[in-house]
């Protein structure tokens, strides 16, 4: 690796710092074979991507009103989704936190969210296309799982940074468990929390543009099939609007995570 | 009435903002579970079609490791992901060079690397997949771009935030010293910024891994293909062994690359 080596003084030639760069040269070099690059596919691509650019130009938004249907669906995919993803990784996260939890809670509650994180959401889209079938539903059940894994995650280790002072406090005072969790654990990670639902709103909206590639619903299965017929001017159309989409809805998050943080 | 002046937490402008806000969310959420095309009896029958999807993938058909070229496959994956993440960090130095602000002054400039950084997140890896497969025709070609541009956001935006937070002392020294810029970038900042650069080519690589596994399904290269092909032909057996391949491949990433950020970064 050439990464050891870069810490000590730049000004002196390094001999590992050179052979770790031989190194990745020499694996470019195989890889780029083993991948069977050559050079002139590369050029003909540059001359099909610029015929490519050509049909895109000028987008079409004459079917503007299958378009404008298959956005609203993604924009209820990732409501939904985000919803009951947030929702129950808020108890899974709580009882994944080390500090709050003994040990026979922790361990299960980690395990559902590695489960939840350890394959490509589109992989978890294939699984759920076949057990629910094609359309919105699929997509939904997908991106929850996707939530769970991220911000429960994220979740149980924003609660073990926690002060404990408040925790010991409510309990000498002889408070209930539900009341410790409401009053002294919640209010310190309400803003994170605020944080992590709208970037996973983000999140879930930019993967359920995604997951109708493989027919889970949304505005990808339209894409995928312009592409597939070649229907190059709508592609441009419609990735146009998932971007404005995607940015309208990152100004919002932006907005919403100004007005909690005060 | 009397008039003590009683504390409260939040102006009521605060209040009146979150009050929107929640309002906003609740609405929208059920606007969406009322339109939503979903068929409740899909979901009531989803644990049985689970079931027997999990009985189809059982056993697992590990003769086709061989037969049918999975291990290619996989090898081919890692060289996509790991091509695509040396294409990214190429790609990314210059954007970032733009973008940060205390190396390129000109606010215009700024932007411009901020919009390329935006729009290449933006877009999800299997469409830059889609897009790179029209350009380049299916295969690893295709997947190698579009796993290098998707990332080329994310290595841009940490960098250029590596390179704003970067110590002025040993620039100016370089500065003072007469060094033209070429030195300055080379002694000055990449020293300093060297170490984030390689956690997040690292970070990438993993990411990348489990990326390039999935983009196949649109035919760019790599164990996706595989996948594809089992899945349209039905052989859950196959898709079984696959997947577990998916699942080894992406956990053995993750070690090696704690391994070394524990060793060496």
């Amino acid at each position: 690796m050439t990464t050891d080596v870069q810490r000590k003084s730049p000004f002196k030639a390094n001999i590992v710092a050179r052979m770790g760069w031989l190194l990745l040269a020499c694996y470019v070099v195989y890889a780029l074979n083993a991948l069977d690059f050559t050079w002139t596919r590369f050029i003909d691509g540059l001359g099909n991507g610029a015929d490519f650019l050509s049909e895109m130009i000028p987008p079409n938004f004459e079917r503007w009103k299958l378009l404008v249907e298959n956005l609203i669906e993604t924009i209820e995919i990732a409501v939904i989704a985000s919803v009951f993803g947030v929702g129950l990784s808020l108890p899974i996260g709580m009882c994944a936190a080390r500090n709050l939890m003994p040990e026979w809670v922790t361990w299960p509650a980690r395990t559902v969210i590695a489960v939840c994180r350890s394959f490509h959401p589109v992989i978890f889209a294939i699984l759920f296309v076949k057990a629910v079938g094609f359309g919105p539903l699929a997509g939904i059940l997908t991106l929850i799982f996707l939530s769970i894994g991220f911000i429960g995650k994220l979740f149980a280790e924003a609660i073990e940074e926690i002060s404990l002072k408040p925790v010991e406090a409510m309990k000498a005072a002889g408070a209930p468990f539900l009341s410790v969790l409401i009053f002294a654990v919640l209010p310190q990670v309400f803003n994170r929390f605020i944080g992590f639902a709208t970037y996973q709103f983000d999140a879930n909206l930019r993967n359920s543009t995604m997951v109708g590639i493989v027919g889970a619903g949304g505005i990808g299965g339209t894409l995928f099939a312009a592409f597939q017929r070649f229907d190059y001017d709508f592609l441009a159309a419609i990735l146009i609007s998932i971007v404005a989409l995607i940015m309208l809805s990152e100004i919002i998050s932006v907005k919403i995570k100004a007005i909690f943080n005060d | 009435m009397t008039d003590t002046m009683t504390w409260e937490r939040f102006t009521p402008g605060q209040r009146l903002a979150r009050f929107a806000v929640y309002l906003g969310a609740v609405s929208l959420f059920v606007f969406s579970l009322s339109t939503v095309e979903i068929i409740p009896e899909f979901l009531y029958d989803a644990p049985y079609q689970l079931q027997d999807l999990f009985t189809r993938m059982w056993p697992v058909d590990f003769a086709s490791y061989t037969q049918e070229n999975i291990h290619d496959a996989l090898i081919e994956t890692l060289n996509i992901a790991s091509l695509g993440t040396i294409l990214a960090l190429f790609l990314a130095v210059p954007v970032a060079l733009l973008s940060a602000n205390n190396i390129t002054k000109s606010p215009v400039l700024n932007w411009c690397g901020k919009f390329i950084l935006v729009s290449s997140r933006t877009v999800n890896s299997l469409v830059w997949a889609i897009l790179f497969v029209a350009i380049f025709g299916p295969g690893a070609l295709a997947g190698t771009f579009a796993i290098g541009f998707r990332s080329i956001g994310f290595c841009g935006k940490l960098l250029a935030e590596a390179l704003e937070e970067v110590d002025h002392g040993p620039i100016e020294a370089l500065r003072a010293a007469g060094a033209p810029t070429v030195s300055v970038l080379l002694k000055g900042y990449w020293p300093q910024v060297a170490p984030a650069f390689w956690g997040l080519a690292l970070f990438r690589w993993d990411i990348n891994v489990r990326e390039s596994s999935v983009i196949g399904l649109v035919g760019a290269g790599g164990i996706g293909v595989a996948l594809d092909t089992a899945l349209n032909l039905f052989r859950w057996q196959q898709v079984a062994l696959i997947l577990l391949c998916i699942f080894t491949i992406v956990i053995i990433a993750e070690i090696v690359v704690t391994k070394i950020r524990q060793n060496i970064i």
